[in-house]
């Protein structure tokens, strides 16, 4: 609080490099970490990104449902897409559509956009957690490793029934 | 050291409209007092507000007990961040900006009229926006107000109004520094407490700066003029905004840090460089922080997203660590020059622990820092953040930084603020005496509970998980935690509005008579400019206690770091 004396400028103690030195380390292992899990790790967030209108993505939605439906739920079409194809989930106030039959160790591009607000996709219990934005078809390869039923929660405030935005994922 | 009171007059010819205050010798201009109890008194009322909200809303997540119905639930978490994150940590650290650039410079108010009239702005902004949301469906947007939902243009006006009174309270203090630095007021560097806060006004100017790019359009839009506003971009500038505010707060609570810990324990910085270094580390780096909440938006490169949220190389984290170092180092150098030598942590035993100022910094410290801060370095990690992304892990992070940190420093800061600038008798002393723990303990548990809950999933800002379903068993556990934590945090919020109010309107005005409230009539801050050199290099009186505690954080840092990566490594794979 009191103004210091006129130079202060002096080398620091032992003490201070000491630890200086160790937290800089320390910073750039956290660092390293991230590009080499980028490198060798399983998960990355993914990157790939499409700009797309609202009509468009409504249109492949449609086109691949139509394609790959093998049953019905509560009114929403369950749909199982072969292994490596592009899949398409759709994103609106309050629902998530349709409901996916995957394969346990098959790879698929999981694209998913909004036709409204901002949405969270949150794969319970495998806790992934991506945001979902209207104008853009975010692209994500994933791999199940995991078989069960896994329910998708909405997780980013979407008006007043955002909490009954829940969808359905089935591995097997 | 240099003196502290002050021997040059303020304007020649004109009457000083100034006291001095006998305890810290300090001149306090009269402009300046009115300023910082405006601004404190208004910080008060949206705690007040925000913590009713706190209270209802936290019962309601706790899903035993499930309080309010959906809309009003989100009606009043909209309000509870407005108030809380915003509105009454704004209001503190004008009051602070206003304090440290006159009274701790000797200095006057340079441009008392236009503090006021930014001070009306804030009112105005932070009052309207509740009624707005109170009484607007449309309005419950929640704090971030994500375009495309669109709330009355009376929301986002109410936000520019708030911002703009801000950022010219800010400008004054900026005019203040000027003005004293030429009527010599103080001579060579600023003090270490005013260079914080001065980094705090600099990282304020671009927050408020970014803030108008990310709410004007939203403005326009609202009102229909603006067709189209990319969602992925307001993200970007609302970040930009958003982030950088709690850095605001970051550089204001350390600052706050060092002057408790200089009125408590009599510190003396050991080095002024090494403090120094680590507030411009805040100033350069901590701004690329607003990546930490676009880690998994579409549209992002991983380049961009691993330099930024790391800041450049986590060199922002590096400035805290160093002053998780210097800060308890001094207070053990000053300990062990009193005497109190024996063993590695005999400082720490003989510490003022009934001192509010004291008990208030070190909860303020350890919740900041082995809560708060290591899980805000995890969850910001590119890869990590996946896991953690809209989870109660996110609310978890911050509730420890800026509520068990931040709030629980300028609350213990505020029991001097009453004696030395309101001129009134602290009242319920005992209360105050444990206020900071009671406080400081049930935020750690708020935080606890709520990490625990979102490593299972439990997603944020959701009224009702039950609809998800796959929520196992001990979600039950950890959201009683939190519910309970909450409980006992919002006794201590209610102990520290009693004993503000009990205090500043009950009991005549008088000049306070001594420092500490507790500890006797010692004067640690007068005693700091006492120590020697001698003293400070003295091999008996170096700090090697605190060496250890910082080696001990940094083990426990890298247990919650590296687990995580093992968490990660067991889901499913993504690219």
């Amino acid at each position: 609080m009191l103004a210091p004396e006129k130079l202060w400028w002096k080398p620091m103690g032992r003490m201070e490099k000491t630890w200086l030195t160790v937290a800089f380390v320390w910073c750039v292992f956290l660092t390293l970490m991230m590009p080499l899990w980028y490198f060798f790790g399983k998960q990355n967030v993914p990157t790939e990104t499409y700009r797309v209108t609202r009509e468009q993505y409504a249109a492949q939605v449609n086109a691949f449902v139509d394609q790959y439906k093998v049953g019905e739920e509560n009114g929403i079409p369950v749909v199982a897409p072969p292994p490596g194809s592009d899949v398409y989930l759709r994103a609106s106030t309050w629902q998530w559509y349709p409901i996916l039959q995957l394969e346990k160790g098959e790879t698929y591009r999981l694209h998913i956009s909004s036709m409204d607000l901002q949405h969270g996709f949150s794969l319970q219990p495998v806790n992934i957690n991506l945001q979902v934005l209207p104008g853009y078809d975010y692209v994500a390869t994933i791999t199940p490793t995991s078989a069960g039923e896994f329910t998708i929660v909405c997780n980013e405030f979407c008006n007043l029934g955002h909490h009954t935005m829940v969808g359905k994922v089935i591995v097997k | 050291m240099t003196a502290l009171a002050p021997t040059t007059p303020w304007v020649a010819g004109k009457k000083d409209d100034y006291r001095a205050c006998p305890v810290t010798t300090l001149k306090v201009d009269m402009h300046a007092e009115r300023l910082i109890i405006a601004n404190a008194v208004m910080a008060v009322v949206c705690l007040l507000l925000g913590g009713i909200a706190a209270l209802l809303i936290a019962l309601t997540r706790w899903q035993a007990i499930h309080l309010l119905d959906a809309k009003w639930f989100y009606s009043l978490l909209t309000l509870h961040g407005i108030d809380m994150l915003v509105a009454w940590i704004v209001f503190f650290e004008m009051a602070g900006l206003h304090f440290g650039s006159t009274a701790l410079l000797n200095a006057r108010h340079a441009a008392p009229k236009l503090a006021w009239f930014g001070f009306i702005l804030m009112v105005i902004g932070g009052l309207m926006v509740n009624v707005v949301v109170l009484f607007d469906a449309n309005s419950i947007v929640t704090f971030t107000a994500y375009v495309p939902l669109k709330a009355h243009p009376l929301f986002y006006l109410s936000y520019i109004l708030f911002a703009v009174g801000a950022l010219i309270q800010v400008i004054t203090f900026f005019i203040n520094i000027v003005v004293a630095k030429r009527e010599k007021r103080f001579e060579g560097s600023l003090p270490l407490a005013v260079f914080g806060l001065m980094t705090a006004a600099i990282l304020a100017v671009y927050t408020l700066l970014q803030g108008a790019a990310a709410i004007v359009p939203a403005f326009f839009w609202s009102l229909g003029i603006l067709a189209n506003y990319d969602p992925g971009i307001y993200r970007n500038f609302f970040w930009g905004f958003g982030h950088p505010a709690q850095q605001v707060n970051l550089a204001a609570m350390v600052s706050i840090w060092y002057m408790l810990a200089q009125m408590t324990v009599g510190i003396r910085p050991l080095n002024e460089k090494f403090s120094r270094l680590a507030f411009i580390l805040y100033l350069f780096f901590i701004n690329l922080g607003s990546a930490h909440h676009l880690l998994v938006d579409p549209g992002l490169t991983f380049a961009w997203k691993a330099v930024n949220t790391s800041y450049a190389m986590y060199l922002a984290v590096l400035g805290s660590m160093m002053h998780a170092f210097s800060i308890p180092a001094a207070m053990e150098v000053a300990q062990r020059a009193k005497g109190y030598t024996k063993g590695l942590f005999g400082w720490l035993r003989n510490a003022p622990w009934g001192e509010p100022g004291f008990a208030g910094l070190v909860m303020s410290m350890v919740i900041f820092g082995w809560i708060g801060g290591i899980t805000g370095v995890t969850i910001g990690t590119e890869q990590i953040n996946m896991l953690a992304h809209n989870t109660l892990r996110l609310p978890g992070h911050f509730h420890a930084t800026v509520v068990g940190g931040t709030t629980t420093a300028f609350m213990a800061f505020t029991y001097y603020v009453i004696p030395l600038i309101f001129r009134k008798e602290l009242k319920l002393k005992k209360w105050a005496q444990w206020q900071p723990y009671v406080f400081g303990g049930g935020t750690a548990l708020v935080s606890l509970g709520m990490i625990t809950s979102g490593l299972q999933g439990v997603a944020r800002r959701n009224w009702d998980i039950t609809f998800a379903g796959v929520v196992p068993g001990t979600v039950d556990l950890t959201l009683a935690i939190f519910g309970i934590g909450a409980l006992i945090a919002v006794t201590g919020g209610i102990m520290y509005l009693t004993i503000v109010l009990v205090s500043v309107f009950t009991g005549p005005r008088m000049e306070a008579g001594q420092m500490l409230l507790i500890g006797g009539s010692e004067n640690p801050l007068l005693e700091s400019t006492k120590l020697t050199d001698e003293q400070m290099e003295h091999p008996k009186n170096q700090p090697k206690g605190t060496l250890v505690l910082v080696f001990a954080f940094l083990v426990w840092f890298a247990i919650y770091y590296l687990s995580n990566w093992w968490l990660l490594g067991r889901t499913w794979f993504i690219r």
